[in-house]
Formats: structure tokens, sequence, C-alpha cells
């Protein structure tokens, strides 16, 4: 994908969500937890965008703004460059369509009473997509499309395995022909072997029907494999956002190249390289640090770490397409390269 | 595309009531009971073409022992108490289900509002149910039945406002972690409407507790209405019910000496009761979540 053919799908301007921290016998609110703050992207055309940072850094709950399952705090989003109004999918009318979520618990996504055929056409029904006749022709299309026989339209939901609920999943994703996905860690449930034909699968739908992804994980290794981009979360904010590769082979953010140094790699000659291993627990986001909320674990923390919040910024000596949030990056890159040399 | 996937064929793709009603089939003693009360329903629908009598007209000398003419005798002014059992089999049955099923609906629509809104509308709901549940009902019905006439339907009314609150509560309990399944997220997400989300996909996954809990109310209602009956404050005579047939036994002599005037009710009211709540022990057997493959 070149700059000139990209056309912006979807926008997040600024997204906030604070959940209010209820204490006492009479409750109050006495604080908040800041679970996404001052969130900002843009997702392209066709595009996957990967989302990653450990548990508690906002990822799913950017998700679930973006789809309506929550409303946030403020900002807004903007999808074809049109404000996703009302903030619950309902109100939201043909537009509450076009973003479908594909859920991490195979289990729970499912509901167990109905049969699979019925889990399908149901909302293309709601929706007039389909007419009572043609909804079982087109249900069988898109389990063919997820790789699971017609016959499986009569079936339960207790009758699949893992992975075969995650096809089912994604058959009803694409039911409503939307035209963001949003990938909730779609194979953090699942067998390792069955995590690689989801991917698989998730990467030929993107080809065969030019879909945009925001693919929400917490595997690097998963996360790579299917993004084009990706971005990483730290307490609710966005620290660096590259392409996939340079992501990998040229980390900005110390925190990024901590998560890169984390990942296992399946070759033993590296076992003596170098890492930037982290220490501690990721911080309350009821109280976050001041200044850069990574300062308190950042092995290259300064004084001025600990007062300015660092702006999600691009980096003189890398391409323009990617962005980190640290006021050291450019030292810290060129350290990086003197230590390779 | 992945290689197309086998599905293990030949068992023949079932549905969950189909697997509840075959492992309810399992259960024993519930079918001993299911049959059993099959039978009761049966004779109690029929009664008129089974015996010769009419239940409220008097066909022989009073408190007559059993005998060829009368199986089970006469009663206090001579009527056949065969006749009014089956009547009265009738009546309770009546009062038992249709007060359950007022019970239900009323439960199953303030739970399922009251656990998916939450809310304010939640606490309104659930502080009017602990009041509800908090009175003495019998002390309740007993008011109710005089301010309104006593009657059949009045006690069923009666018997199924006092009885909705632990379905009420029951739904809500169920309601509010079914909420919080991605399938009711996804629900939300494709843009259906609360109604669907409400009655297409939580209800289906509460149906079974309801189930269970119904049939101890159904239970309970039946003893309920024989406790009014035979304080007079439920189904009027001439009627026969199976509270006031006992009523008629609340002498001694008639405890000691007139046997066939009182435990034929009371037989009766045993093994109604406990018949269904085998049912309930065999259908929570049944859909108990663990024992399903």
């Amino acid at each position: 994908m070149n700059d000139t053919s990209r056309t912006i799908l979807l926008q997040a301007n600024g997204l906030c969500k604070d959940y209010p921290v209820r204490q006492g016998i009479i409750p109050h609110t006495v604080g908040s937890i800041k679970a996404v703050e001052d969130v900002n992207f843009a997702l392209y055309k066709g595009e996957t965008l990967g989302l990653v940072g450990e548990s508690g850094s906002g990822k799913s709950t950017v998700g679930r703004l973006l789809v309506g399952l929550e409303a946030p705090t403020a900002g807004q989003v903007l999808l074809n460059g049109q404000p996703l109004g009302l903030q619950r999918p309902r109100g939201r009318g043909n537009q509450g369509t076009r973003l479908q979520m594909v859920f991490q618990d195979t289990f729970s996504s499912l509901n167990p009473r109905k049969r699979v055929g019925d889990i399908l056409t149901a909302p293309m029904r709601y929706h007039r997509l389909v007419t009572p006749k043609t909804a079982w022709r087109e249900a069988c299309r898109l389990l063919e499309m997820v790789g699971l026989p017609a016959a499986a339209y009569e079936r339960y939901p207790h009758e699949f395995s893992g992975g075969q609920r995650q096809r089912i999943g994604l058959a009803r994703a694409l039911s409503l022909k939307p035209e963001l996905i949003i990938c909730d860690e779609p194979v953090s449930a699942l067998d390792v072997s069955i995590q690689a034909q989801i991917l698989n699968l998730i990467r030929d739908l993107q080809q065969e029907m030019g879909l945009t992804y925001l693919f929400i994980g917490h595997g690097l290794a998963a996360v790579h494999y299917v993004s084009h981009r990706i971005a990483v979360m730290y307490l609710g904010r966005i620290v660096e956002i590259a392409p996939a590769q340079a992501l990998f082979t040229m980390p900005a953010h110390p925190y990024t190249k901590a998560l890169c140094d984390a990942a296992p790699v399946a070759d033993p000659a590296l076992r003596g390289r170098e890492r930037t291993v982290l220490a501690g627990e990721i911080p309350s986001s009821i109280q976050p640090p001041t200044g850069c909320q990574f300062h308190p674990r950042c092995p290259h923390a300064q004084a001025l770490c600990a007062r300015v919040q660092p702006q999600l910024l691009p980096c003189a000596s890398l391409p323009p397409d990617h962005l980190t949030a640290c006021h050291f990056a450019e030292a810290l890159l060129g350290k990086g390269r003197e230590d390779a040399v | 595309m992945a290689q197309p996937m086998v599905l293990t064929a030949g068992r023949e793709s079932r549905g969950y009531f189909g697997t509840v009603a075959r492992r309810f089939m399992r259960h024993r003693l519930g079918m001993v009971s299911l049959c059993f009360l099959t039978v009761l329903v049966l004779l109690a629908l029929f009664a008129p073409l089974l015996t010769p009598y009419e239940p409220n007209k008097l066909v022989g000398k009073f408190s007559e022992p059993p005998s060829l003419q009368h199986l089970l005798g006469t009663d206090q002014v001579g009527r056949d108490v065969l006749t009014r059992l089956l009547y009265a089999t009738r009546i309770s049955l009546l009062v038992g289900f249709a007060a359950t099923g007022i019970a239900t609906a009323v439960g199953v629509v303030l739970g399922l509002v009251s656990g998916y809104f939450g809310g304010w509308v939640d606490m309104i709901i659930m502080r009017f149910t602990d009041m509800v549940m908090s009175f003495p009902y019998i002390l309740l019905v007993l008011v109710a039945a005089a301010i309104f006439k006593p009657g059949l339907w009045n006690i069923i009314l009666i018997l199924g406002f006092v009885d909705w609150p632990g379905v009420a509560r029951l739904v809500r309990g169920n309601v509010l972690s079914l909420r919080e399944t991605a399938f009711v997220k996804a629900d939300i997400v494709a843009g259906m409407p609360t109604r669907h989300t409400l009655f297409s996909e939580i209800l289906p996954n509460t149906i079974a507790p309801i189930l269970v809990y119904a049939t101890s109310v159904v239970a309970i209602s039946i003893l309920d209405e024989a406790a009014l009956s035979f304080l007079g404050m439920g189904v009027q005579p001439p009627t026969a019910s199976l509270g006031n047939m006992l009523n008629g036994a609340q002498s001694l002599t008639v405890l000691t000496s007139k046997p066939w005037l009182w435990a034929p009710p009371g037989v009766m009211i045993v093994l109604l009761v406990l018949s269904i709540n085998f049912i309930g022990d065999a259908l929570r057997d049944a859909v108990d979540s663990r024992n399903i493959r």
C-alpha cells in the first residue's frame, strides 16, 4: 500500500474513557479509572491496524468504544469522515452495522440455544439484507467463506470446537457486510495450531473482500503476522504507532523495545542477546504517574519525563508514518545505532 | 481457504431441549411421577365420564362408610366422596397451574426488565419485589379474600400475586450474568432491537431454571389453596376442593371414626405435591449444565 492510494476509513480523535470509582456506604465517586486517554489514530481502507499492550492498557476498551458498546467520555470517531453519531449502536441506524466485532471468548460469543443458521441469519433478516427465502443460501455462502460445510447451518454451537466457533463468529461479523471488523483478541483463547488457521483465514478474507481490521491482541507474533501497522498502548495511551516491520526492527519507544525483547524468539542462537527487561507492574490507572506514564519503569527516564507528558510525534530520523511518544526517542535511536556499530 | 471441516457425523444434531428431554426420560423417579401425574390429570379432566354421580348432589345417607355403590363412602351431607375427590383434584390442579402461570408471567417480565436495564428501573422493581416477599402472605391472602369475595378466581389471582417475586429474582440473576456474555454484545453490535435481545437471546437461556422453579410454585400453590380452603377463605362450598373437603374433618369424632372423610383428600394432596416435586427434581438434574456433555 502506498500513501497515495490510502483513504481514511475511520478516524479516532481524542478518545477518552473514564470509569468512575465509587466507594462508601453511600456510594460516591472518589476518583476515576482512566482506561483510555486521548487516543488518536486513523485506519486506512483495506489495512489491518494491530493494537497491542499489556492487560489493562485499554486496548479492548478502544475496540468497545468504536463499536459503541461503551460511550466515550470525550472525543469522537469519524467513519468515512462522518461522526459516528449516537453512542449506542442501536441509535446509529445504518451506520451501526458498518462496524462489527469478533470476540475473544468463543464459548460465550454464540448463543447455546440457537442453531448456527439462526445466529447467522437473524441480524441479516432484521436489517433486510436478505429475504426469508434467500437467508439460507446467504448463510451457507458465509459458512463456506469461513471454511465450514453448509451442514453447520443445522448444528448447535456446542457441537463445534473453539476454532470452528471462531469461524462462525467471523461469519456472523461478515454477514452484515461491514467496512471494519474489530477483532478483540480473536485467537488468544485458541490452541496454537488453531491460531495459525484463524489468522490465515482473517488474512485471506481481507484479500478477498478488501476488509479493514482493527486487530487487538497481546501476542506480538500474532499481531505482527496479520497487521500492516501496529499501535502500542500503555496505560490508556498510544505510545508508538508504526508500520509493522519498522516497529519490530526499529522500536523508538523504550516500552516497545521492552515488549519486542520480551517476545520469545524461536532461535537458540539469539539466547544470549541483550534484552530490556521491565521491572514492576503496570501502574494503577486510578493514579497514573505524572508526565510520561512509562517513566517509573523506563530504564532511560530522566527528570523531564516525570514532569512533561510527551506527545505522539514523528521522529526526525524515521519515516513520517512512524510516530512515538518519547522525549528521548531520537537520542535512544542514535544510541542504538552506535551500539550496533 | 482452509481445508473443509468434517463435522462429527452420525449422531443427529439435537438442540438443548432435545438433550434435556432425553436426560429427563432417563430419570426413573421423575418419569414415574410424570406418568402418575398424567393419570391424575386425566382422571380429573374426565371426571364427569368416570363417575355416575354429580359432585354436589345428595346421593346417599350421611357419612356412609365405603361400599360398592360409594367406593369412598359419602360425606356428612350424603354426597359421593370419590366423585367430589375427582372434581376437587380438578380444582386444585387448576389453581396450581393457573397461579403458577400468572406468577411466572409477571416474574419473567419484571425480572428481564430489571436485570437488563439496571439502574433505577432495577432499583424500583427489586424494592417492590422485596416488599411483596416480606408480606406475611397467609394474612395477606386472608385480608384479600375478605375484601374481594373468596372464590376460585380470586384465589388464583391472589396466589399468583404472592408467588411472582421468587421468579423475578431468579430471572434477574440470570439476566445479570447473561447480559455480559459476548453473544449479547454481538447482538448489540449488530444493531438488533432490545426486544430481540431480551426474548430471543436471553430468555431461552433462562427457561430451564424458570421451569424448575415453576414446578415448586405449582406444588406450593396447591398446598396454599388447600390451606386457605381449609380455613374457609378459599374455594367456597358447594364447589369441591381438596382443602374444603378436609374442612369437614375438623371434629375429633370424624378424625377418629370416619377416616373416609378426610383420608382421600389428604392423601391426594400429598401425592400431587410429591409427584410434582419429584418432576421438579428430575428436571433440575436434566437441565444442570454440568451434566450436559
